[in-house]
């Protein structure tokens, strides 16, 4: 069968969720090839190998850390020499994406960005976007070179599917543009203990109406009673409330979680194009006619620091 | 030296309004209204404080689209920017951000820079993509999404905040560089503002003023192909109840069914 190359986000060896879902899209479109690259790379190809990677390219250099974005597109650039595949599918973070944008120009293909699912077609590989604040459903393709297609997490299930997942050092020439933006300063982000917003299964939002940084903390309770992630409107994060990186929405993180809570926010388009793909939407809102409520599959009216605390209540107890 | 600065904006449909797609299922530009993407605002603002703080500088506002995006460079002109560029025809239609990407190139060449700034994702394509790929084919530094930037001696650092660090960059001129909207609040055009940018330059360019086959860009030219847009069915009516003092237990009684607790 033919190889589709599947670029791996890891930290420090330890693969991220969205790829391991990447790899069962991936085995829709033929034989995934990883690549892993930076400190810890040959540490993924185990659990690579147990989601069907037949093998995994590893590159470490100084440069992958040291240097922003172009060291990781050389690298996938030599992979896409080396491997000659039918497809190349990255995981849509921000960097994901700008290494596949960058990627695409060099290798002279089209690309498409944030696909929430991926089928084999007669013509390539066919991608679901969901698009104008998910309002539309596109399905489109790649008509030039080698498709690159980045994808959203949670779009497909991580499913276990034994293969060889053999480590094969990948050889890498870096370009005179590797060495173009220097990181001369990283402050890694606090670990809250909560599951990662863009993966999580449940993510339990707030906005203007918890009025108060203090009151998040009504939020946070809820959300560790379901095992949730903690999300806020831009309202909550522009008020200081909450930090931008927990932001739901166009210019925060697009989230498609099982169930997605929105209390005290009113459903504002910018807000609704980060969420509007849940499978589950319940919302609390003290305005019955906020627009959030045309969203929900259950809804209450209601102030929220009423209903919140008695729902939390009421979770830890049917919990036990 | 002057510093030369080019701000690449884009004209949209109103993300408020009713959008959609045009027969050929690119995005239907004629039947809604528009404006400048707001997130592109925060790339002039930007651009207006590094040229407040350089000796000498020139910001000239770029954007290639149809006829209705003067109105974008006329809002990015009455904030303060210097002067502006619109590369408009007809072949561009329906163009990808592969051929969006290579017109906006060829003519930020032309129009000489010693620095592009972009906004971090157009309100409509919403790629985000696009600073990158103009740094690629500029052949000069990437220095995108940062939510903090600023120029001095010929050096851009800024300040990227990644899913799982934040970083500090530093790249040298001449070099791309993307704002999110954390980069701080845009001004609203002064009274003042707006007259003047009544009299500011706005220079017309075609692709054959850009050296540029039609063949390359448009539709026809395009690497990426839609097969279809359909409209999401309306999610069907959930039930609404009002608190009555039950409601969070009623919420619970809910997922419970739903097998969430
Ligand atoms: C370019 C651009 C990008 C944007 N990107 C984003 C984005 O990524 N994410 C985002 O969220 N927004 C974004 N916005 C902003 C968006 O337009 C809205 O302004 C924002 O989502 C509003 O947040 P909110 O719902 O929390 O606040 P509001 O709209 O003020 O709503 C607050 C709600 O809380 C309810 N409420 C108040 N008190 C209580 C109470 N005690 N109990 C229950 N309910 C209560 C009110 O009835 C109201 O419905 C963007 C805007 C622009 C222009
Ligand atoms: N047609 C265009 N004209 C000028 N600038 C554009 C155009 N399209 C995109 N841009 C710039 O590229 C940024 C990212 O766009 P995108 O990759 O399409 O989300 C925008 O914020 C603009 O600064």
């Amino acid at each position: 069968m033919a190889e589709v190359l599947v670029y791996v986000d890891h930290v420090d060896g330890a693969v991220r969720k969205p790829t391991l879902e990447l790899l069962t899209l991936a085995r829709r479109v033929g034989d995934p090839v990883a690549v892993a690259l930076g400190a810890g790379a040959e540490a993924t190809a185990a659990v690579l190998g147990e989601h069907g990677a037949v093998k995994v390219l590893t590159a470490d250099a100084p440069e992958f850390a040291d240097y922003l974005v172009v060291p990781k597109v050389d690298a996938l650039q030599a992979a896409h020499e080396a491997v000659s595949p039918v497809a190349v599918l990255v995981p849509s973070s921000t960097e994901g994406k700008e290494i596949a944008a960058r990627l695409a120009v060099r290798i002279g293909s089209g690309i498409i960005t944030d696909a929430v699912d991926l089928e084999s077609g007669a013509e390539g590989p066919v991608a679901t976007q969901s698009v104008f604040a998910a309002s539309f459903t596109t399905k489109s393709r790649v008509s030039k070179g080698t498709p690159v297609i980045t994808v959203k997490p949670n779009s497909a299930a991580v499913e276990a599917a034994p293969a060889a997942g053999a480590v094969e050092a990948l050889s890498v020439s870096f370009s005179d543009q590797a060495t173009g933006t220097k990181v001369v300063g990283r402050t890694p982000r606090e670990s809250t203990g909560r599951p990662e917003l863009t993966e999580a299964a449940i993510v339990v939002s707030g906005g203007r109406g918890v009025n108060g940084a203090e009151n998040f903390s009504i939020i946070e309770e809820l959300a560790d009673s379901l095992g949730a992630a903690v999300g806020a409107s831009r309202a909550a994060v522009d008020a200081g409330w909450y930090p931008h990186t927990n932001q739901v929405g166009q210019t925060g993180k697009s989230v498609s979680p099982q169930l997605y809570v929105a209390t005290g926010i009113s459903g504002a388009i910018q807000h609704r194009a980060g969420m509007q793909t849940s499978k589950t939407i319940v919302a609390v809102n003290k305005d019955a006619e906020a627009p959030i409520f045309d969203l929900v599959d259950y809804g209450v009216v209601g102030d929220l620091f009423e209903v919140v605390p008695q729902l939390t209540q009421e979770v830890k107890s049917r919990k036990g | 030296m002057s510093l030369r600065i080019v701000v690449c904006v884009k004209y949209v449909p109103d993300a408020t309004g009713d959008r959609h797609f045009a027969d050929d299922l690119t995005v239907d530009r004629d039947d809604v209204d528009g404006l400048l993407s707001e997130l592109d605002e925060y790339a002039v603002e930007q651009a207006l404080q590094i040229a407040d703080e350089a000796d000498d500088a020139e910001i000239t506002v770029l954007t290639v689209g149809p006829e209705d995006a003067k109105d974008a460079l006329r809002k990015a002109l009455s904030m303060g920017a210097d002067k502006a560029v619109h590369v408009e025809d007809d072949d561009l239609h329906g163009s990808d951000v592969m051929g969006t990407s290579l017109v906006l190139a060829k003519a930020i060449e032309k129009t000489g820079y010693d620095l592009v700034i972009c906004g971090m994702a157009s309100t409509d394509g919403v790629m985000g993509v696009l600073p990158a790929i103009l740094a690629e084919r500029l052949g000069v530094p990437q220095v995108t999404l940062l939510s903090e930037v600023s120029v001095e001696d010929g050096t851009v650092t800024g300040r990227r905040d990644g899913d799982t660090a934040s970083e500090q960059l530093q790249a040298s001129l001449p070099a791309v560089v993307s704002v999110t909207d954390q980069s701080g609040e845009a001004r609203y055009p002064s009274f003042k503002g707006i007259m003047a940018a009544k009299k500011k330059p706005v220079e017309s360019l075609d692709l054959d003023d850009l050296d540029l086959d039609a063949e390359l860009v448009g539709l026809e030219g395009a690497w990426t192909k839609v097969d279809s847009a359909d409209e999401r069915p309306a999610r069907t009516a959930g039930t609404i109840v009002k608190d009555e003092g039950e409601g969070g237990k009623q919420l619970a009684e809910f997922l419970a069914g739903q097998k969430f607790i």
